[in-house]
């Protein structure tokens, strides 16, 4: 979108390779996303479209390969001709520049939806309740959700707290958010709302890498668009030329299921 | 059992098919509801009612139960000292066998495999063992060990003092209800982090919270909720268990009972007291279970989880300010 000026790359993945066991799940991914700009990444299940987009925040450790984001080495630093793993504590720091909204939104439940967006800001980042109370209320109130302050997450629709996760994710103020199929758990008459969130960040200007099955929503939205299979990015290009002339075999079969 | 008013086709009904009225369409809002009828339901509510007659029937008729004794001994100074140290029994061992529990549990589930061996090993002896061996084997540590010293580990030690002067009965069963109970804890408690999603954990480690956090704020609270019913069996079951500690002759109140109906003759109406002590204390616990299994249920249902007593005094307020403006 305004990719503009500033074409400052927030990602930069390297060669990444990850093994579950005998499975190679990324077998050498190479990935930049500029700043202010939207990735959507495809694939059918099984593609490790997910595992990709975990290893960006170190939720998954990768085998070999670089993951930067914002120019910083994450989950390891480099020592010599090694890579070494970083304390918990320096990992969790990193990740509290980096948004990230799972599938199954994973809020907590115990908490009331504005302990659950105001937690990361208080206790990751030490700020203060003054300061972080209104704030989040504030991103309840761009998420549609200001009503719903001091509801417990259950006695909430799929797409309602998945809109709550969104604004929990932002709460830290991140430079990059990372979504998970943020749709597929939910009914599909509220899968409109999420993406109608997620759009209005895409147009603030957000940089996001979003896996998701909506093509539709990508064709909209993405300035660039992934295609995986097999551990590896076999297209990418603009949604245009990924969506409406895929080159790659795999590609248009793909499209032709979903589509 | 419905009939067959099935508006649908019924393909193959052949000659099973009653080839009767099917409701006619357009009358099927005229069609009443009848609840099922249950006559099984008023037969067995008669025959319990019956058996709940004779057995209040038995107990107040028979003059063998003697509750004017029961009367007499219920608040008596000698049970009630005796009821204090079954209280302190079941809260001690809860306390040592809560603090000692977690620590196990954590252990256990840690990636250490000499913790996770020691925690196991500790789990499978101290459950294993009947509760009475282990009182009785606290009850005579001195002699196994008849001083017990401060130091160096294999080294020199610094002061020693003679195992009974540390260790009493009273003591000894403390730390064998407390030891013991430990390792039922350990598994309660590790079974409540084990139902927690890992989702929980993922989303917290995204979020960058601290890790002392994750587990004080979003871990241990939703573990709770599977912990604090189980725990609360657990301790209505120490409860009981500490009648046990008889055979060490500390004057609980089981003990104290068979002290005075020794003395008196009266058996049944002493075991009654006891058993009606018992039960009280149990009920107490009961209640306060409640309470805390709802608090820690919050945010678990779709329902208004506010508790009804606390709905009632608000409304209750609110009508009386309501009135008083009013009358104002």
């Amino acid at each position: 979108m305004s990719a503009g000026t500033d074409r400052r790359p927030v990602v930069h993945l390297q060669g990444v390779h990850k093994r579950f066991g005998a499975l190679e799940v990324l077998r050498g991914i190479d990935l930049t996303v500029q700043a202010g700009t939207v990735t959507a990444v495809l694939g059918s299940s099984g593609s490790g479209k997910s595992t990709l987009l975990r290893t960006i925040n170190h939720l998954e450790k990768v085998d070999a390969g670089l993951v930067e984001v914002n120019g910083e080495l994450i989950g390891y630093r480099r020592a010599g001709n090694h890579l070494r793993e970083l304390h918990e504590r320096e990992v969790l720091r990193q990740r509290s520049g980096i948004g990230f909204v799972f599938q199954h939104f994973n809020l907590f439940p115990h908490l009331t939806v504005l302990e659950n967006v105001a937690e990361a800001p208080l206790s990751a980042q030490r700020r203060r309740r003054s300061e972080v109370l209104p704030r989040a209320r504030a991103l309840l109130e761009r998420v549609g959700l200001a009503d719903k302050a001091d509801e417990y997450p259950r006695r909430l629709s799929g797409g309602q707290q998945q809109r709550v996760a969104i604004a929990r994710a932002l709460a830290l103020e991140p430079s990059l958010v990372l979504f998970d199929e943020p749709t597929s758990a939910l009914d599909p008459e509220l899968v409109g709302e999420v993406l109608d969130v997620i759009r209005d960040l895409a147009r603030a200007g957000t940089t996001m890498v979003v896996v998701t099955h909506e093509i539709g929503f990508a064709r909209e939205v993405a300035d660039r668009v992934l295609f995986m299979h097999e551990g590896v990015v076999v297209e990418e290009g603009s949604a245009a030329e990924v969506l409406d002339a895929p080159r790659h075999e795999r590609t248009r079969a793909f499209l032709a299921k979903v589509l | 059992m419905t009939p067959p008013t099935s508006t649908t086709p019924q393909v193959g009904a052949g000659a099973a098919g009653t080839p009767g009225a099917p409701a006619a369409p357009g009358t099927a809002h005229a069609l009443r509801v009848l609840p099922a009828r249950h006559p099984w339901r008023w037969v067995a509510t008669a025959v319990v009612a019956v058996l709940a007659a004779m057995a209040v029937n038995a107990l107040v008729t028979n003059p063998a139960w003697d509750w004017p004794t029961v009367g007499q001994y219920l608040f008596s100074a000698t049970i009630l000292d005796s009821l204090w140290l079954t209280v302190r029994l079941t809260l001690v061992g809860t306390a040592i066998g809560l603090v000692l529990g977690t620590v196990l549990a954590l252990m256990r589930m840690s990636a250490n495999p000499l913790l996770k061996g020691v925690s196991f090993t500790y789990i499978s002896v101290f459950r294993s063992v009947p509760l009475i061996l282990q009182l009785l084997f606290w009850y005579n540590l001195a002699i196994l060990y008849d001083r017990i010293g401060f130091g160096v580990p294999f080294g020199p030690q610094f002061w020693t003092i003679p195992t009974q002067d540390l260790i009493g009965p009273v003591t000894a069963a403390f730390l064998g209800l407390g030891l013991h109970q430990a390792a039922y804890f350990a598994e309660i408690v590790r079974s409540g982090f084990l139902a927690v999603d890992p989702g929980q954990r993922e989303a917290a480690a995204a979020l960058g919270i601290p890790r002392g956090r994750q587990f004080w704020r979003i871990q241990l609270p939703q573990a709770l909720r599977i912990i604090v019913p189980t725990t609360g069996n657990e301790v209505i079951g120490l409860l009981k268990g500490t009648s046990v500690v008889y055979v060490m002759a500390l004057p609980e109140l089981f003990y104290q009972v068979q002290v005075v109906y020794n003395r008196t003759g009266q058996v049944i109406p002493l075991l009654l007291v006891a058993a009606v002590w018992y039960f009280a204390l149990t009920t107490v616990l009961s209640v306060l279970q409640w309470a805390v299994e709802r608090y820690y249920g919050r945010g678990s249902t779709r329902e208004d989880q506010r508790l009804p007593l606390l709905v009632a005094v608000r409304s209750l307020r609110a009508a009386r300010s309501r009135r008083a403006g009013v009358t104002r």
